[in-house]
């Protein structure tokens, strides 16, 4: 069986090979065409963060995020993988800056007419605080890289989990042209603990996981809109959503364009009763 | 004196400074109390001011003191499409972004209801903006914070900023930040002086050459005629900058600070567009 060219096939076979667990380098390399994955900016250039020694962080050499060009389903693509088990996958001035580049460079081969496709693979809490000013800069150039490319190609990102996509790159993942989610993912702005900090336990209790998980978890993201695709932890089921994310192709409107439809969205919620996630659920089915 | 300005400690700079600008009289073109937007003539350009302040009356509860929450993105977003959208394509109109923001909404309501997909539309419309030409420029006069400024300001042509101690520009408010990451406000600060991004000093953001113009000398509280005149001159200024500059972000790596302080920026973009274009 040929797995570079036959993803549908492949998510049927019982034998599921699990995205998850893959590190941020296996998830580039499991999505791309057999022999294709090249890893540019790699390891061996050993550009580290300057930031984290002075802290008694030990900088990794990769600074945490995988770019690699290759071919995704026979489409020239570049796949930016990011690393949740470093720092959490927070994004710092080098990790940041290679993902907004790559974006930049995908955008001038599209601009000079060679498509290229951009895929995001999201797990990030967002700023790394050890970085704080220079990480929240690099994400604003990540956005607005990710706006001028899906002018010409679909930017896709993909959240499967473990860390899930917090903070300002949950910010990134809404400004994708389409969003794969599992149901292992999350994806909002604020994280749980932050919420409690800032509003208080009544508002938000950090601890209680069923609340965490129906207000952020892929499912309900997939259920309210805000996700294109749900998917299994199943490499082949992701390619098979990235098959299906690339044949859409740009969006006529993209969701973060979406305004007179999000504005009556909102006048129809009455916000002095709390919400729960079933009933943003049912809101969003008669919206 | 409402409670959200005792908690501010202070009037709303974004309001003080709208009304200096863009005029008590101009039209207010927002269908809430939390988001201004207004045209206003400037230097022969017919710009567009946008501001978010507080409202006690916000009917989310998480939004009143200023903060970016879910109708204040869609709001802005809605304000700034407006402006691109016109069918006048050979007057790209600048947009003008007064920037005052605590920080995003945190609130169950707002994450239930997707707040970063509402950071998202203005941060966008924004971004759109300034690729179909026109300039937009951002006036951080208060607090810049965190996803706040995300969604409103940080992507302009050029960001200016008040020389002032009430001007932080940063990732995290401080005290949320001390409770993050489990240290004191005294201990934040000792940081901030040894690590120049972790820093809430204005002067120390000016050093990361992300500023287009720190502006000296002017009462960010009670602004005099003089000032507003010196404020409109390098909000004219910018504007004409950023007619004839790049429309993406380029040039937050070009200033001399840049140089110094983002040196391994410029390494990755260097290195990582060699491969791209060697193989």
């Amino acid at each position: 069986m040929n797995s570079a060219t036959s993803p549908q096939v492949l998510a049927l076979h019982p034998f599921r090979r699990s995205f998850i667990e893959l590190n941020a380098r296996e998830r580039a390399r499991s999505l791309m065409d057999e022999g294709t994955f090249e890893e540019l900016l790699g390891p061996f250039d050993r550009i580290k963060s300057p930031w984290l020694p002075a802290q008694g962080v030990v900088p990794q050499s990769d600074d945490g995020v995988v770019v690699a060009r290759g071919a995704v389903d026979g489409c020239r693509t570049v796949v930016i993988a990011i690393e949740g088990m470093f720092q959490g996958g927070s994004i710092g001035e080098v990790s940041g800056t290679k993902i907004a580049c790559a974006l930049d460079l995908a955008c001038e081969d599209n601009e000079a007419g060679q498509r290229t496709y951009a895929v995001l693979l999201l797990e990030t809490g967002g700023v790394r605080l050890q970085e704080a000013n220079l990480g929240l800069a690099v994400i604003a150039e990540i956005q607005s890289s990710i706006i001028a490319l899906r002018r010409h190609t679909p930017v896709v990102g993909v959240i499967a989990g473990m860390v899930g996509c917090f903070g300002g790159m949950a910010i990134s993942a809404a400004l994708c042209s389409h969003l794969i989610a599992t149901r292992e993912a999350r994806l909002g702005l604020n994280g749980p603990e932050v919420i409690e900090q800032e509003a208080g336990v009544e508002e938000f209790d950090s601890t209680d996981r069923r609340l965490i998980w129906s207000a952020t978890g892929g499912r309900q993201r997939f259920e309210t809109g805000f996700v294109d695709q749900l998917v299994k932890d199943d490499v082949a089921a992701i390619r098979a959503a990235l098959r299906i994310a690339f044949q859409q192709g740009v969006p006529a409107k993209n969701r973060s364009a979406e305004i007179d439809k999000y504005l009556a969205f909102l006048a129809g919620i009455d916000p002095t009763a709390q919400l729960d996630a079933s009933a943003v659920r049912n809101l969003w089915e008669r919206a | 004196m409402s409670e959200t300005e005792l908690k501010g400690n202070r009037r709303s700079r974004g309001r003080i400074w709208f009304a200096a600008l863009a005029g008590t009289k101009c039209k207010q073109l927002c269908s809430i109390g939390s988001v201004l937007a207004g045209d206003t003539d400037l230097g022969g350009n017919r710009v567009r001011y946008l501001a978010v302040v507080p409202d006690p009356e916000n009917r989310f509860p998480r939004a009143r003191s200023g903060e970016l929450g879910l109708e204040e993105g869609w709001i802005l977003a809605k304000h700034i499409r407006e402006v691109t959208e016109e069918h006048q394509p050979e007057v790209r109109r600048p947009i003008i972004a007064i920037v005052d923001v605590p920080s995003q909404a945190y609130g169950r309501r707002e994450e239930l209801l997707g707040i970063f997909l509402a950071c998202a539309a203005a941060a966008s419309a924004y971004a759109d903006a300034r690729f179909a030409g026109h300039p937009v420029i951002s006036l951080v006069v208060g607090n810049a914070l965190s996803g706040g400024f995300l969604a409103h300001g940080y992507q302009a042509n050029r960001i200016l900023a008040f020389d002032d101690p009430g001007v932080v520009i940063h990732a995290m408010g401080k005290q949320a930040a001390a409770r993050v990451t489990k240290r004191s406000v005294v201990e934040l600060d000792e940081l901030a002086g040894k690590v120049l991004p972790l820093s809430y000093n204005v002067r120390a953001f000016a050093q990361l050459g992300i500023l287009h113009e720190l502006i000296q000398g002017v009462n960010a509280d009670a602004p005099t005629e003089t000032d507003i005149k010196k404020v409109e001159e390098a909000l004219e200024r910018a504007i004409a900058d950023a007619r004839v500059g790049s429309r993406n972000l380029d040039n937050r790596l070009r200033s001399p600070e840049a140089m110094q302080t983002r040196k391994a920026s410029i390494e990755v973009r260097r290195l990582l567009t060699a491969q791209w274009r060697g193989s």
